[in-house]
């Protein structure tokens, strides 16, 4: 059976300007093992499908759609249910671990929290099974790490106390929601093979959520990228990093700095900026900033187009977009 | 600029609930005190032992006290002193407390260092505190009272005045000012000043009632406004001794004391949420 | 002990140091010969001169300064003028009375306060935040003193509950006492309790809103653990800064509310001594009112660091 599967999710938020799509119609579906990443600038909906999934949304929003976790709707649980769920089944990881860890507890006791709550476990047990974890983890010295207080820790380290937290109930999904972008970039890749070879070795999956392509291209298997709440393009991570169709990907792509790019090529960028939620198209939500962009493209939806096997775009000038290079679309 | 910053002041003023209840509450309490000045129902001094604890009537509002004074000429005249006491303690503690806080942000150093010590130890002494010590030495008496009060706000002005202007110092464009060449003295009122002037307004308003407050008890106590003024602290000290006979009394003065505090909280809390947006997103 | 812990000891000898001189510099030094408050200005001038030596006030300053303290450690506080036994007698008995009105009062807003702050913060927006929240803003704005005359009206003379005034005595029992002190510290909990309430609102609501809450919920606590687990213990920070600060206003207040129930604490003591022109009582219960203020800081201080492990982290 299919470990997640996703069916025409859709968030609004209320906000004071009006409701606002922060998700519109996402299908997608994750089995056992896999790893997907989710990819687009930020604002553009990749947190609010992490928090859909954990419902986890703030109160003043709605959700529409189904989220089948091993065959059951987790939108039709109970929200006791759903606490059994988090941190059980499904675990998350946040961008900024100075604040996502509580500053007047020891990472000790929260890391033994869920451990408690969910496992059952004894106070010894627990704290036996949070040292473990931490060493695990990487962290040296975990008997005494376990009595300090999160600002006792370094950045890359209060990283590794989140992921020990999200992994110590054996989730069946771990999410990540940019789980580097925060720390050095020295400490990025090392938190990144942690996570791998965690995932590897618990047999998890992982949703990977970033705005750098050179993260989701190295960690993950599948990638869906979105703009203002919707996917525009969709597959094997591989396929579509060798054959980069929707516009926006490619725009996303070209801006990336790189090493050995060539001297005096210019970085490319997208014009204009993340667009207010609440004012996006009925239609193509790129449509603003898109070269290509027709009168079609305001008003309609783009129809699921597929490119190749494992590899869908949403866009109404697939064709033309392919056909043409990077540069001469973002020039 | 000036005309597109004011609308908006207008136009958040109205949407602010507390600000427009508010300003009702304190104007009808300053109209209270005018029209007193010409004309009161009722006298307010006028001793007559036979027109003693008459009920309300056409001819007194609110009935007249043990010597005969109409009740709510005393109420109306009471705030006059009520407003002149506060005006006059704020003003003090505003004129000093925020010309030491500007000179401790702009000099820092020692300077700062003694005058944030000295406001250290003076916060041991709330108003009525320094209002008893005061009234020990000098004696009891309306002008003591607005004295310590006042006192009692030069450090509460001094501490909001120095922080505030020293997260305004570490800005941008006080270092291009200062880069400019332009001095101390002249930086902090070309664009220290402006730039915290609302916080202050808001603690003045604030403090405003409390300078009410400490000034009724002071007066209920004896050691503020002396007779034959009427005061609203001193009526609540004279409706006590006739609580069984005449428990309404205590009643009134308590209740303008209330409005009048309860009013001008809510125009402070109004001019937060108007003149500093981000502090009122948060409820 | 701790570096944290020495260095708030020496702020609070350096503030108790700082408030005795400007109480020996307000009532000794600034314009105003005690001896001349105490025999009035019609007294002559031999009269003046005698009391003057009598009272030692022809001593230097830093002599006179020096004595009262030194005179305090040893716990002599002087000689009252106006009752002509040593201050202390006063002072002593007067203090059994206001600590336990101020700390009854002080633990009852503390109650309210959480009561009505958790209650409206869980009921965000809803009629009973808005409701408590409204009472809450009117408490604020009620004279402390007013409220006592009131309770009085009330439970005193229309319902015969309670005592209007007055006070046994420990030796008459501490039930009797605990009675005679519920009014007034009723009272004066109100006003206190209805700031520290807004604040324990606005507190929990701010703190809702942080990361390590949606971690917490996220690892599958309910809102309810989240609530007790992980936003009440950062929520009180805020809290216990203003109740340290509503302190000096709850004990100003026990001085005025004593007065309106006629119970011999330091309230009644200080005005008794003020209309007798007695100065160094003045003095001493100033000092006195000014070391509870700075202490109850000093403890506000200590349970910072005990709540929040980061501040000991900054100040080594």
């Amino acid at each position: 059976m299919t470990l997640l599967s996703v069916h025409d999710l859709s968030v609004f938020l209320a906000t004071s300007d009006g409701p606002a799509r922060a998700v519109r119609n996402l299908t997608f579906t994750l089995e056992r093992g896999q790893t997907l990443g989710i990819v687009g600038e930020s604002g553009c909906g990749k947190s609010m499908t992490a928090l859909a999934l954990m419902r986890l949304l703030p109160e003043r929003s709605t959700t529409t759609g189904e989220i089948i976790l091993d065959g059951s709707d987790l939108q039709k649980q109970s929200e006791s249910e759903m606490c059994h769920v988090r941190g059980n089944r499904m675990a998350m990881i946040f961008q900024e671990p100075m604040t996502s860890l509580n500053p007047v507890h020891t990472v000790g006791r929260q890391i033994m929290e869920p451990l408690r709550l969910h496992r059952g476990l004894s106070i010894t047990e627990a704290r036996q099974e949070a040292i473990r974890l931490l060493d695990r983890v990487g962290i040296p010295n975990p008997m005494k790490r376990i009595e300090n207080y999160p600002h006792q820790l370094s950045g890359g380290q209060r990283q590794r106390v989140m992921i020990a937290m999200a992994l110590s109930c054996g989730p069946d999904i771990l999410i990540a929601d940019e789980p580097t972008t925060a720390l050095d970039v020295t400490i990025q890749d090392q938190i990144l093979d942690l996570i791998q070879v965690l995932v590897h070795e618990e047999g998890m999956a992982l949703i990977l959520i970033s705005h750098d392509l050179g993260v989701i291209s190295e960690n993950t298997d599948n990638v869906m990228v979105m703009y203002g709440g919707a996917a525009v393009e969709t597959g094997k991570t591989a396929h579509i990093f060798d054959d980069l169709s929707h516009p926006y990907t490619q725009g996303l792509f070209a801006a990336m700095p790189r090493l050995g790019r060539a001297r005096g090529s210019r970085l490319v960028t997208i014009p204009g900026t993340v667009p207010d939620l609440v004012s996006l198209p009925s239609g193509c939500t790129f449509t603003d900033r898109c070269p290509l962009a027709t009168e079609i493209c305001r008003d309609t939806p783009p129809p699921v187009i597929v490119a190749a096997a494992d590899h869908n775009v949403a866009c109404h000038h697939l064709s033309e977009a392919r056909s043409k290079r990077t540069e001469e679309l973002f020039s | 600029m000036s005309t597109n910053r004011s609308t908006s002041f207008a136009s958040r003023s109205r949407k602010s609930r507390s600000f427009v209840i508010g300003s009702v509450m304190t104007g009808f309490l300053l109209l209270c005190a005018v029209i007193s000045l010409f004309w009161t129902p009722g006298s307010a001094f006028d001793i007559s032992i036979a027109n003693r604890f008459l009920p309300p009537s056409a001819d007194h509002w609110l009935g007249t006290d043990q010597f005969g004074r109409d009740i709510i000429s005393m109420l109306m005249t009471g705030t006059q002193n009520s407003i002149v006491v506060a005006v006059v303690a704020v003003s003090i503690g505003l004129s000093i407390g925020v010309s030491l806080g500007l000179l401790a942000a702009a000099r820092g150093g020692w300077t700062e260092e003694l005058i944030m010590r000295f406001s250290d130890f003076s916060f041991a002494f709330p108003a009525i505190l320094s209002a008893i010590m005061l009234t020990a030495i000098l004696g009891p008496g309306g002008v003591n009272s607005i004295l310590a009060i006042g006192l009692y706000n030069i450090p509460v002005f001094a501490r909001l005045t120095r922080g505030s202007a020293n997260a305004i110092w570490t800005r941008e464009f006080v270092m291009a000012a200062r880069a400019a060449g332009k001095g101390r003295f002249r930086i902090t009122f070309e664009h220290i000043l402006p730039n915290i002037l609302s916080i202050i307004v808001v603690q003045a308003t604030i403090l405003f009632a409390i300078a009410i407050l400490a000034e009724a008890a002071l007066s209920y106590l004896g050691l503020g406004t002396q007779p034959p003024d009427p005061s609203w602290g001193r009526m609540l000290n004279e409706a006590q001794a006739l609580i069984f006979l005449d428990p309404m009394q205590a009643i009134y003065p308590g209740l303008a004391i209330a409005i009048a505090v309860f009013g001008l909280n809510l125009l402070g809390d109004g001019l937060r949420d108007i003149l500093d947006p981000r502090l009122s997103r948060t409820r | 002990m701790s570096v944290f812990l020495v260095k708030r000891l020496l702020t609070l000898m350096a503030t108790l140091i700082g408030a005795s001189m400007i109480i020996f510099l307000v009532m000794e030094i600034l314009p105003g010969n005690p001896a001349l408050v105490i025999l009035g200005v019609d007294a002559s001038d031999e009269a003046v001169l005698s009391l003057t030596r009598e009272l030692g006030l022809d001593r230097p300053a830093p002599v006179r300064y020096w004595d009262w303290i030194s005179g305090l450690f040893h716990g002599y506080m002087g000689h009252s003028y106006a009752y002509k036994v040593p201050v202390w007698e006063l002072v002593g008995g007067a203090l059994g009375i206001t600590i336990p009105l101020a700390l009854m009062s002080l633990v009852l807003s503390i109650i309210l306060a959480l009561a009505i702050g958790l209650y409206a913060a869980a009921n965000h927006n809803k009629a009973g935040d808005v409701t408590l929240m409204g009472i809450s803003q009117l408490g604020i704005s009620i004279p402390n003193f007013w409220l006592a005359i009131l309770l009085i009206i009330l439970f005193a003379i229309q319902l015969r509950w309670l005592p209007a005034g007055g006070f046994p005595g420990w030796d008459e029992g501490i039930l009797k006492c605990l009675t005679a002190l519920l009014l007034p510290a009723i009272a004066l909990s109100t006003v206190v309790g209805a700031i520290l309430a807004r604040i324990t609102r606005s507190s929990v609501l701010e703190v809702f809103r942080e990361d390590y809450v949606r971690t917490a919920r996220a690892k599958g606590l309910s809102e309810r653990a989240t609530l007790w687990r992980h936003v009440l213990r950062n929520a009180l920070i805020p809290v216990l800064t203003v109740t340290g600060i509503q302190f000096a206003a709850l004990l100003t207040g026990t001085v005025v509310v004593e007065n309106v129930f006629h119970i011999p604490g330091l309230g009644s003591l200080v005005l008794k001594a003020i209309n007798n022109r007695d100065t160094i009582v003045v003095e001493n219960v100033v000092l006195l009112l000014a070391t509870m203020v700075i202490t109850v800081n000093f403890i506000v201080d200590i349970l910072y660091a005990v709540v929040d492990p980061r501040l000991k982290a900054h100040d080594i």
